[in-house]
């Protein structure tokens, strides 16, 4: 389980404390997929981060009796000088896993051939997509937070991804954070809207984009 | 992972995660060409190497009779320890933001890692240059070991307070950027380095107890050739400012955590 309980998060900027979250409450449970809807700049990043622990909420809490994966976003969480291979051991030391084991998954899935081998700031989007993904296939967890990462990549990509998720992890939990209802109607069974610093979960996702289309329009 | 987790899986962990962060920062630095991670011992035995030389044909400095070298190796060892320390913490954080993404990766962790690299880059360089200098005879045989572990572990203690401290704070403020050059760079000719407290004047002496690091060559010293000078040092002033470095760095830590943002 995870469960948010009054967590608020606030930025400072030049024009004083910024609140970004006020007060969401949330319970995710295991194996549930949840969406969190919301538009460019309404705070679905920094949600994610936050339940994630990567970032420390300003007031309240976030309790996780699960184990939670770092963002799943394309690009970020990688050090770029070093190669695919070197990020992958990295993250294998973080998280306690056999990076060996891991080498043949993510040569396959990621396909990048001898770029495997070449430091991750010549990777272009797409393949940096790949090597994401593929990396955080080889760490088990009981919740992946997915960040926008599947509407990159072609059309292959997305077939693999989703024989790895929806197939292979159909029983974990998993958050994604989307400003495309297409894909969260596709595969969440509850969803949230996030506007003006107010996270609204609603049971029926027919309500969700309702209200979601209003803080479009 | 979960929450609630015991002191013992918190501490696995926390090895775990400065270890990953060690061998990446090794990686980083040095990368894989010519002597690779080697670099991190060479580098500092060329600085003192040269001093040492440059020195040696000054035949400046120090105000005693005193082979040059040993008091050479001594005190430009010691700089290379507290002074490169939080230089390299100093602006640590941005870069690594990235990694911040993993929730295991705390800003302690990452300023921790760093300055472990950094110590033991200075303590290998002072330890091959001793036996390097032995075997050449160019100094006598150190008259009490434990002493300049002591003294040397002192110190490292305030490198390691000095660069947490100034690593989160120059996360508030790019003013510690600015101006730890330039402190650093005067601290130099005071950090006890370039002479012996007992040869200056009564008026200087008790200025320069003010400052910790001295206390720390001294004691190095005296476990050298503490037979061939009066060393003047308190231990437990250096504890006392290390134990209130320590605390203020833990507290800046956990009020920058709060405020960092990956990306």
């Amino acid at each position: 389980m995870i469960y948010l309980e009054n967590m608020s998060k606030t930025y400072p900027t030049r024009h004083g404390v910024r609140p970004i979250i006020e007060n969401a409450n949330m319970i995710i449970r295991p194996g549930e997929k949840i969406g969190i809807l919301g538009r460019n700049g309404a705070g679905k990043s920094t949600m994610i981060r936050l339940i994630s622990g990567a970032e420390l909420p300003t007031a309240g809490r976030v309790v996780r009796t699960m184990s939670v994966s770092w963002p799943l976003a394309f690009g970020g969480a990688f050090q770029t000088s070093l190669t695919g291979l070197d990020n992958l051991r990295f993250i294998s030391r973080i998280y306690g896993v056999d990076a060996d084991a891991g080498i043949g998954f993510v040569e396959d899935f990621a396909e990048l051939g001898i770029y495997l081998r070449e430091p991750v700031s010549k990777y272009s989007a797409g393949m940096l997509a790949r090597l994401a993904f593929a990396i955080s296939m080889t760490v088990e967890f009981d919740c992946f937070l997915i960040d926008e990462v599947i509407s990159v990549g072609d059309r292959r990509f997305h077939d693999k991804c989703h024989v790895e998720l929806f197939q292979k992890r159909a029983d974990r939990a998993m958050i994604f954070v989307s400003h495309d209802a297409g894909y969260i109607r596709e595969h969440c069974q509850r969803a949230a809207v996030l506007s003006q610093g107010k996270l609204t979960v609603f049971e029926d996702l027919d309500e969700a984009y309702a209200v979601y289309d209003r803080t479009i329009s | 992972m979960v929450q609630g987790t015991s002191l013992i899986q918190s501490f696995r962990l926390q090895r775990r995660v400065i270890f990953a962060l060690l061998m990446r920062e090794v990686l980083t630095r040095y990368g894989r060409h010519n002597i690779g991670f080697l670099w991190l011992f060479v580098e500092p035995m060329t600085f003192t190497v040269g001093v040492t030389v440059i020195w040696t044909f000054l035949k400046t400095v120090h105000g005693a009779d005193l082979p040059i070298t040993v008091f050479a190796l001594t005190g430009y060892s010691c700089v290379l320890l507290w002074r490169n320390m939080p230089a390299r913490t100093i602006g640590a954080i941005e870069p690594n933001l990235a990694l911040m993404f993993h929730r295991n990766v705390r800003i302690f962790d990452i300023l921790f890692a760093r300055l472990l690299l950094e110590a033991a880059g200075a303590t290998m360089s002072f330890v091959i240059l001793s036996f390097v200098f032995l075997g050449l005879e160019w100094m006598s045989p150190p008259e009490d070991i434990l002493k300049i572990a002591g003294g040397w572990l002192m110190l490292t203690w305030f490198g390691f307070a000095l660069g947490l401290l100034l690593g989160a704070v120059s996360e508030h403020s790019e003013l510690v950027d600015k101006f730890w050059h330039p402190f650093s760079y005067f601290l130099f000719p005071l950090s006890g380095a370039v002479f012996l407290v007992d040869a200056l004047p009564l008026e200087m002496q008790k200025v320069v107890a003010w400052i910790p690091v001295v206390h720390c060559v001294e004691m190095v010293r005296d476990g050298y050739f503490g037979s061939h000078f009066h060393a003047v040092y308190n231990m437990s002033y250096v504890a006392a400012v290390n134990l209130f470095l320590s605390i203020m760095a833990l507290s800046q830590i956990r009020v920058i955590a709060k405020k960092v943002v990956p990306g």
